[in-house]
């Protein structure tokens, strides 16, 4: 690791370590929806959206305000190093906006990509148009609907999507009917050979077993990425090796520079091990008491 | 014996309507999310209904009032939530592909499935309170014990399914054991010998 990789990485785990209620935060913008308070907090370098006060409950999103498209939380890579196993996809869907940055990087970095993002509160789209820079377009468009009632619809009116990124919970309330094994059987019509599932999950928690033997029930063997979350990275008919990978990585690497993104940090997470308990329940709409599990 | 299978059976009922109201939420969130808007139409129609269901057992107490029949009510109640079983999933998929609005399709959806069952419900309170009552007198202090019965009922019944039932079984399990308690009780209201409240 060279100098200023060096600076940078103590400098993301410092923002990322930091309790906020330490530093000169400062609550610039408050609004209640039908499902949530949206709060913003700047502290002079970082815009973040959260749903608890003072970010207690962790951060949808963060942006540096001197550079917005550095991308500031650090399951953005995971998410977008979905890019590494479909290099070229024409079509995205997004479940759960939150501020944005992956819609906003996606359109930027695929900018003929189609981007569906789907996001129940019109509350969350605002803030993000407002405080993150998150802008609708002819290729990028919001849906206000409930995640699955989209999938639903998505596969009666039979559409596909080349990248489908699963990233609607937050740490203090997650939507059961989005983590059962009939959900995801319900986004894998949306997928084709060669289409990639990338989900941003929990790694820490009681949950962690359950939806590691769900996911691996409906979508076979995944690539398990795990920092302070844990990214799933699957693909029909079958997943990449690390060498095909690496390989794609190239193609991103200058592109890729401009967010302070580099394959180097993101590919040595790749692995497929499995260390959940196989015989953990698997989640269905007939059990999913997924937030009973994650407050274990 | 008597009034203690008569308090068994309004304080069953509070727990089952609360246990199938919860679950209706999760039997719903699939077809139309978990919004407020879902949790809105799913309470309205359990409202309405067990409203209704007053009147209509209110009504039926009038006429040779028995616990056996009590009994009959609280079996009549499990009976038609077990369409549920068997059928729910297939009826909210039509509903939600023929309403698209979460509103209102959570709330035709709500209403197919539970009106019924939670009017039958709502039938067993004022039912029970004809039977408990001797005269005017006592009859306050009666009405109370049975409310009091049967809203302690509803809490636990709303605290043991969302704490602990759905972390231990299937919705469709919990629905089939609450059921089978419901038969069981109201075969036992109706195998009770009559009692000097019965006229």
């Amino acid at each position: 690791m060279n100098a200023p990789r060096l600076m940078r990485f103590l400098l993301l785990a410092l923002v990322a370590g930091m309790p906020f209620g330490l530093q000169a935060q400062e609550l610039i913008h408050s609004e209640k929806s039908l499902y949530r308070q949206v709060l913003v907090y700047e502290d002079g370098e970082t815009r973040c959206m959260c749903f608890t006060v003072r970010c207690s409950k962790g951060r949808q999103t963060c942006l540096y305000v001197k550079n917005p498209d550095q991308l500031a939380l650090g399951y953005s890579e995971l998410m977008l190093s979905s890019l590494y196993l479909e290099p070229k996809p024409k079509s995205i869907l997004i479940v759960g906006l939150g501020g944005g940055v992956l819609p906003r990087t996606l359109s930027q970095l695929v900018p003929d990509a189609k981007i569906d993002v789907v996001e129940i509160d019109p509350a969350v789209t605002r803030v993000a148009e407002k405080y993150f820079l998150f802008k609708q377009s002819p290729n990028l468009k919001v849906s206000e609907v409930d995640g699955r009632v989209f999938v639903k619809r998505a596969g009666r009116e039979k559409k596909t999507y080349d990248i489908i990124m699963l990233d609607a919970f937050d740490h203090e309330y997650i939507p059961e009917h989005l983590l059962t094994q009939e959900f995801l059987e319900e986004v894998k019509p949306l997928m084709h050979p060669g289409s990639v599932l990338a989900a941003n999950t929990f790694s820490g928690s009681g949950l962690y077993d359950y939806e590691s033997v769900t996911y691996q029930k409906v979508f076979g063997e995944f690539y398990n990425l795990k920092t302070a979350n844990r990214v799933i990275l699957a693909r029909i008919g079958g997943l990449p090796t690390l060498a095909q990978i690496t390989e794609n990585t190239s193609l991103f690497e200058s592109a890729l520079a401009k967010y302070r993104m580099t394959a180097d940090d993101v590919i040595p997470l790749f692995n497929k091990r499995v260390d959940w308990d196989p015989k953990a329940r698997v989640l269905t709409d007939q059990y999913s008491p997924a937030n009973l599990l994650n407050s274990r | 014996m008597y009034s203690i299978v008569l308090y068994l059976v309004a304080g069953w009922s509070g727990f089952f309507v609360m246990g199938v109201e919860l679950l209706g939420g999760r039997l719903l969130a699939p077809y139309f999310g978990s919004s407020i808007y879902v949790w809105g139409a799913l309470i309205t129609i359990f409202m309405l209904a067990l409203s209704i269901g007053y009147l209509a057992g209110g009504r039926l107490s009038i006429h040779s009032p028995s616990l056996k029949r009590l009994g009959i009510i609280l079996i009549l109640a499990a009976l038609t939530v077990s369409p549920m079983l068997l059928f729910g999933t297939g009826m909210l998929d039509s509903v939600s592909t023929a309403i698209e609005d979460p509103r209102f399709g959570s709330l035709i959806g709500s209403a197919v499935l539970f009106f019924i069952p939670t009017t039958i419900s709502g039938m067993v309170s004022p039912y029970a309170i004809r039977l408990l009552v001797d005269d005017r007198a006592t009859s306050g202090r009666n009405a109370g014990h049975l409310f009091f019965v049967s809203t302690f009922g509803s809490a636990a019944g709303t605290i043991l399914t969302s704490f602990y039932l759905v972390l231990w079984l299937e919705v469709n399990q919990i629905l089939i054991t609450m059921i089978v308690i419901s038969l069981a009780l109201g075969l036992v209201a109706c195998l009770i010998p009559k009692n000097r409240r019965d006229e």
